[in-house]
């Protein structure tokens, strides 16, 4: 339903590849804000649920020329064909119109993981056991967001509770539109360098939009054409060439 | 009661050797339902799937025996709608295995699932768009169509029949039999063809995606003649099978080569588009998504021996076998010709399932590996355990093959 009261925006994200550490606060300060329960003991790389990820990139080259990038990577937020949202049988997925975040709805999903086949990102993660915290931790869990059930996909939302409270914010104070600086997920806050821009891609004066348009800015994998909103900047070349496709080794 | 079930005129082992042949067919039934328990109750990660790997074996299987199935859908095509009448020595035999194989593979996708009590939201809300809805929508009405294709074959049972009710039932069934092969044929043509759809609207995986022709991409049809080619080859091969198991003739020779001869035109045609929609894919979808194909096939394992294998060695080699009379004619190049083009769509499944998610897309990933739990193994051999026994029950108690009674008394005589 179009909501007359608020304008249309993009949200997306720029990540700076040359001031990220590979630290990792951002993918703590995600589990912590989106009530990720603590991984099972069984629980792998590839079985755990991270819904933003930083993986290492090197550009393959003998010492000294070794370089090595640190690459995290959130759900895309895909803005043409979303991969994850035509698969989905049971109309589980959703692109917000209003905000053009991806959503998932934990409720309905029916857990097949076409989704996740769909996504050329790897940015969804399965419930593979029941979500569980130690006791007392529980107390910890944040109010805004609802913990997901075993046999479900979830993936990063753009912190879509922290949306909520912009907009109550907002409407307590009589304003129709959020403000910019109430709204800011939790790894932007978190990342210690400064790497991550967040904001409102159709506001072409907002610091994101800005860094989009910069030459050295790229987003992975465009060639699929799946216009995705998360926009990453380097300014070494052998990044940004190689974000088109995988690499033989 | 045993001798009393088993259809007149026909020799069938004795009662104690029968349970004997089920003993270890239960046993492998009940471990794999010990299996389906543990990921129902405790969760999916009892398999060895993960976040990358999001399908596995299962979703690999769902697809082969669905396309081995389409025998079912198929002979009742020829035989109901294009009056092949010599096919009606296999049609009951076909609509069994048909049944298994569909409904094991829904039992399988409902533990796959990691919410099966939520499967009827696909129906409450669909996603019209999405291919795993078609698939849903005609995989249950198709699996009810080959329940009541079973119906008439259960209830011709000597003891069943003697119901007056059931026999004018069964009689008005077999009028309809037309409408429902037609049915059958229909919805088969979409679910055979929104499996193929499946992958082949992956526009994040380049391995997989193809360009479309309508709404759909090019592996829908190329599964749907997939499927129909090598239906036929399996229903030959399973009444090979039984026959040599039961140590009897069942059907005449020329419907051996009739099903041979059907899979290998069917075949030929296949291979030749799939050959086409290879060419295209290779020097046009692929690149234009950033992805060289040459690419795939240098990553990991997979070489270009896997294609070759899939296309000429399990693909063109039995084609050209099966559509040469001469060479049909001799049983062992025929039944090693079907099995050949079952092992091709074999492969060819293994190819869309398993090698789409094994080849990476980003840069900083590399192939990865996946080996089924055991968990997932015994589920699938479950199903394995279950065709066994539905089979081998119907076989004892039921007409599978209408001419196994003629072809005994005059091998009497």
């Amino acid at each position: 339903m179009e909501q007359a009261t608020e304008k249309k925006s993009r949200f997306g994200m720029l990540i700076d590849l040359d001031r990220c550490t590979g630290c990792g606060a951002c993918m703590i300060s995600c589990a912590v804000e989106n009530n990720i329960a603590p991984a099972e003991q069984k629980a792998t790389t590839r079985t755990g649920v991270t819904w933003i990820r930083v993986s290492a990139m090197s550009n393959g080259a003998e010492f000294p020329a070794t370089d090595t990038v640190y690459v995290p990577m959130p759900c895309q937020q895909c803005e043409k064909d979303t991969p994850c949202v035509a698969v989905c049988p049971q109309n589980a997925v959703d692109v917000d119109p209003q905000t053009g975040i991806v959503g998932q709805v934990p409720q309905r999903c029916l857990g097949c993981r076409y989704c996740m086949t769909a996504c050329p990102y790897h940015a969804r993660y399965f419930d593979w056991w029941d979500p569980r915290w130690p006791e007392g931790m529980e107390q910890t869990l944040n109010p805004d967001v609802a913990p997901r059930m075993r046999g479900v996909a979830e993936k990063c939302n753009f912190c879509h509770g922290r949306l909520h409270a912009a907009r109550t914010k907002a409407a307590a104070e009589g304003r129709t539109d959020i403000a910019p600086a109430d709204y800011v997920p939790a790894c932007v806050e978190a990342c210690p360098a400064h790497a991550i821009v967040f904001g409102d891609l159709n506001d072409a004066e907002s610091e994101v939009a800005r860094g989009a348009a910069h030459p050295h800015s790229f987003r992975f994998l465009v060639k699929l054409g799946t216009e995705s909103k998360v926009y990453y900047r380097s300014e070494r070349a052998w990044v940004r060439d190689n974000a088109d496709a995988f690499r033989l080794a | 009661m045993d001798k009393q079930l088993i259809p007149r005129g026909l020799r069938r082992t004795s009662f104690t050797n029968f349970l004997m042949w089920l003993v270890p067919w239960v046993l492998m039934l009940g471990v794999g339902l010990y299996a389906i328990y543990l990921c129902l109750a405790e969760g999916l990660f009892h398999t060895n799937m993960d976040n990358r790997f999001a399908f596995g074996l299962w979703i690999y299987l769902d697809l082969t025996v669905i396309a081995l199935g389409a025998g079912a859908f198929f002979t009742g095509f020829l035989l109901y709608i294009l009056r092949r009448d010599e096919l009606k020595s296999v049609i009951n035999s076909a609509v069994v295995v048909g049944l298994i194989c569909y409904s094991g593979a829904v039992a399988v996708l409902m533990v796959d699932v990691g919410q099966p009590l939520r499967a009827w939201f696909t129906f409450w809300h669909p996603n019209t768009h999405s291919m795993l809805t078609e698939v849903t929508f005609c995989l249950t009405v198709y699996l009810t169509v080959l329940l009541i294709e079973y119906l008439p074959i259960v209830l011709k049972n000597r003891k069943l029949r003697q119901i007056p009710r059931f026999m004018v039932f069964e009689f008005q069934l077999h009028k309809i039999m037309p409408v429902l092969a037609g049915v059958g044929t229909f919805l088969s043509f979409f679910h055979q063809g929104s499996l193929g759809g499946l992958y082949g609207v992956l526009q994040g995986r380049p391995f997989a995606y193809r360009e479309a022709l309508g709404i759909w991409p090019s592996t829908f049809f190329l599964f749907v003649l997939s499927a129909a080619a090598v239906g036929p080859s399996f229903v030959l091969l399973i009444t090979w099978l039984v026959q040599r198991i039961s140590r009897k003739q069942l059907v005449k020779p020329e419907v051996f080569r009739f099903l041979g001869k059907v899979s290998g035109i069917l075949l030929i045609v296949y291979i030749l588009l799939k050959a086409i929609d290879t060419l295209i894919w290779m020097n046009y979808t692929s690149p234009e998504s950033g992805f060289a194909a040459y690419m795939f096939y240098h990553a990991g394992s997979f070489g270009t021996w896997i294609l070759v294998l899939e296309l000429v060695v399990l693909g063109l080699v039995p084609a050209v076998l099966l559509v040469t009379p001469k060479m049909r004619a001799r049983p062992g190049v025929l039944v090693g010709a079907a099995l050949a083009a079952c092992c091709g769509i074999v492969v060819n499944r293994f190819v869309m399932t398993v090698q789409t998610l094994a080849l990476p897309t980003l840069p900083f990933d590399a192939v990865l590996s996946y080996s089924p739990s055991w968990e997932e193994i015994a589920t699938f051999l479950a199903v394995v355990a279950y065709g066994v026994l539905l089979y081998s029950l119907s076989y004892r108690y039921m007409t599978l093959f209408p001419q196994e009674r003629d072809l005994y008394q005059s091998s009497w005589r």
